[in-house]
């Protein structure tokens, strides 16, 4: 059922992302989504970067719409419905985050889960610049180790996050990888992952309607994002010629990015 | 035990239960899904000239057991980039029935030839969106305009065409029997019922286009009524769809007239794995209530009451 909350705080976390907090929000756990009403705006998904009594969640500005969400002030009204889909498991023993620009939003709570566990996770997150970089002191506070990749090279290693990701998963023994980022990036890691046999679990993003499973919006090979997903196992995507391959946009065209990468968001 | 086959006229499916047009409709991964869990054929989401991003969000709203309302406003990626998901679930052998939206006769037929050459089995020509401006139910709520678009798009295809109405006018059957006359194979039966849901707090419509359509078990005894009317009002075949959940509900609609049924909303209640269910469950029912088939049961509960 849809309810009306209004933001209690907001922090702007980097110049193009901000968190919002609200309460009176159901009950939820770290991976799932809600669908977030911008009243006379649109009503976007997005993933809920803090999952305890005062939920939030972490927007960056792409469009009009996330626009518009990064800017509202508190006090502001939004609607929300959910929470939808599924989430990660926080069992595992030893994590690796690889999280792409706005996708560590949804690591992050993730993350602390994993903690709170008595897991250990290493981080690496990519940003287009250091000020882009998400939710490294949120890590590091939650007792994660935290590596960083940039693309300008202004902070911790210059180049892809994958590039570290590939680094640790040679160096060191994982449970499991988590990521969320770009399709191209989540592809890079899944191969990286596969010849070690980590088990590796995403969060992808998709265009969405109804959230529920009805009108094919999300329709990822076999799968709904919405209702199988956000969070697949590689198994699950690794056969997937979409996957990093096409998008659909909301008339459910496919549509194919001109060069890798090119959709990738700050990661 | 009964077996499960039906035929829409000369259309045969492996048993009554097809989904709706919209629902699991844009991709041919997903068509192709419905059909493996079970479903007897799939109807694609309604497909227009050009590509439609449909309206904002939001477009649907839940309300609770009742069902959906929804006001998508006919996304689709057009008829020049849809055949290629059609492609996908005939070359697994599933029977595809083309559902098109148009503005007026011409353009539904030459759709309707495009659509035809994507080798589906039918072709359902939505005139009863409730909320699509121009489109739809505008002008699927004109009997005169009913039979000039069927019978244009009959003259420009072979396949069956059938012809889906719209609950939203005083007499549905009457749209029906337009359509008849204008040379439809069959009547479907029925789209979404006008609705709208308004948030207190904020005083405005929930959905971005302000009146949507409602869908889900709050409908089925309209789309019974209109099923119930329509059985009556044609000699073609009827196909009926609204608020079907379950096996009982399934013989409800056959009992009031229809060959066979479409599932929407229940999909998101239930998911893909209920066709697979309810065509596990409809033998034994029909068996319990003295039918062989399907087929024995359609129009059963006219007996003895109205002259077909
Ligand atoms: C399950 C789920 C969870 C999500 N969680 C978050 C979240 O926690 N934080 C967050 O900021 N966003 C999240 N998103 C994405 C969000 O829903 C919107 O897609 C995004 O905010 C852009 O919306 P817009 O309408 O403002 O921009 P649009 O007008 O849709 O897009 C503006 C531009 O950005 C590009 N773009 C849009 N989306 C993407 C994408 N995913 N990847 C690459 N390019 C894109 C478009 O091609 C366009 O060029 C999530 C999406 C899903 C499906
Ligand atoms: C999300 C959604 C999208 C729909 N899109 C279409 C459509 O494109 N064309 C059409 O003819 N009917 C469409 N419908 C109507 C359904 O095909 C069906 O007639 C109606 O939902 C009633 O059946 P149900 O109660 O089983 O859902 C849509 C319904 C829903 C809920
Ligand atoms: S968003 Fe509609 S099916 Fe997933």
């Amino acid at each position: 059922m849809r309810r009306i909350v209004a933001i209690s705080e907001r922090v702007q976390e980097t110049p193009s992302t901000a968190t919002l907090r609200f309460h009176d929000a159901p009950p939820a756990r770290p991976g799932q989504f809600v669908m977030v009403w911008i009243p006379g705006e649109d009503e976007l998904p997005m993933s809920l970067s803090y999952v305890g009594p005062s939920k939030g969640i972490t927007v960056k500005r792409m469009g009009a719409a996330s626009g518009r969400l990064t800017e509202l002030a508190v006090g502001a009204r939004l609607g929300l419905r959910g929470p939808y889909g599924n989430a990660f498991d926080p069992s595992p023993a030893r994590i690796l985050l690889v999280g792409g620009g706005s996708g560590t939003a949804v690591l992050a709570p993730a993350a602390e889960a994993a903690r709170a566990a008595g897991g250990e996770v290493t981080a690496a997150l990519g940003g287009t610049t250091a000020a882009e970089v998400l939710f490294a002191d949120r890590l590091l506070a939650a007792g994660a180790r935290v590596r960083i990749a940039t693309d300008d090279g202004s902070r911790g290693h210059a180049g892809y996050v994958t590039d570290l990701a590939a680094e640790l998963l040679a160096a060191e023994p994982f449970d499991a990888v988590w990521s969320c980022g770009p399709e191209v990036m989540m592809r890079k890691v899944l191969e990286a992952a596969a010849p070690r046999g980590v088990p590796v679990f995403c969060s992808v993003e998709r265009q969405m309607k109804c959230a529920l499973g009805l009108c094919d919006a999300c329709a990822l090979g076999p799968f709904h994002v919405c209702t199988d997903g956000p969070v697949f196992p590689a198994a699950a995507l690794r056969p997937l010629e979409e996957f990093a391959g096409f998008q659909r946009d909301a008339s459910g065209r496919r549509i194919f990015p001109r060069s890798p990468g090119e959709r990738s968001r700050a990661g | 035990m009964a077996a499960l086959a039906v035929k829409v006229g000369d259309l045969p499916f492996r048993n009554p239960l097809l989904l709706a047009s919209g629902i699991w409709g844009e991709s041919g991964d997903s068509l192709l899904g419905a059909y493996t869990a079970g479903a007897g054929g799939v109807v694609t989401k309604s497909i227009g000239s050009a590509p439609r991003a449909g309206y904002p969000n939001p477009t649907v709203e839940e309300l609770g057991r009742c069902g959906f309302l929804n006001a998508m406003g006919l996304p689709n990626p057009g008829i020049d980039a849809y055949p290629v998901e059609i492609a996908h679930a005939r070359a697994h052998g599933v029977p595809v029935v083309g559902s098109l939206f148009g503005h007026d006769a011409a353009e539904f037929a030459r759709l309707a030839g495009r659509m035809e050459a994507t080798g589906v089995v039918a072709l359902e020509l939505n005139l009863s969106c409730p909320h699509a401006e121009g489109l739809g139910a505008e002008v699927g709520q004109d009997p005169d305009r009913v039979r000039e678009i069927t019978r244009a798009v009959r003259a420009a295809v072979r396949c069956p065409v059938w012809v889906k109405i719209t609950p939203n006018a005083a007499a549905p059957e009457e749209l029906a029997r337009a359509a008849e006359e204008g040379g439809a194979d069959a009547i479907t039966a029925i789209n979404t019922v006008r609705g709208m849901a308004i948030d207190p707090t904020l005083r405005r419509p929930v959905l971005a286009h302000g009146l949507g359509g409602l869908s889900g078990p709050a409908i089925k005894p309209i789309g019974l009524a209109c099923v119930w009317k329509i059985w009556e009002a044609v000699r073609i075949p009827v196909v009926g769809v609204g608020g079907i959940g379950s096996a009982s509900d399934v013989v409800e609609y056959l009992l009031a007239g229809a060959a066979a049924v479409q599932i929407g909303t229940a999909v998101a209640f239930e998911g893909i794995g209920l066709f697979g269910r309810i065509a596990g469950e409809l033998p034994a029912l029909l068996d319990s209530l003295g039918f062989d088939g399907p087929a024995a049961a359609v129009g059963a509960a006219h007996a003895g009451r109205q002259p077909h």
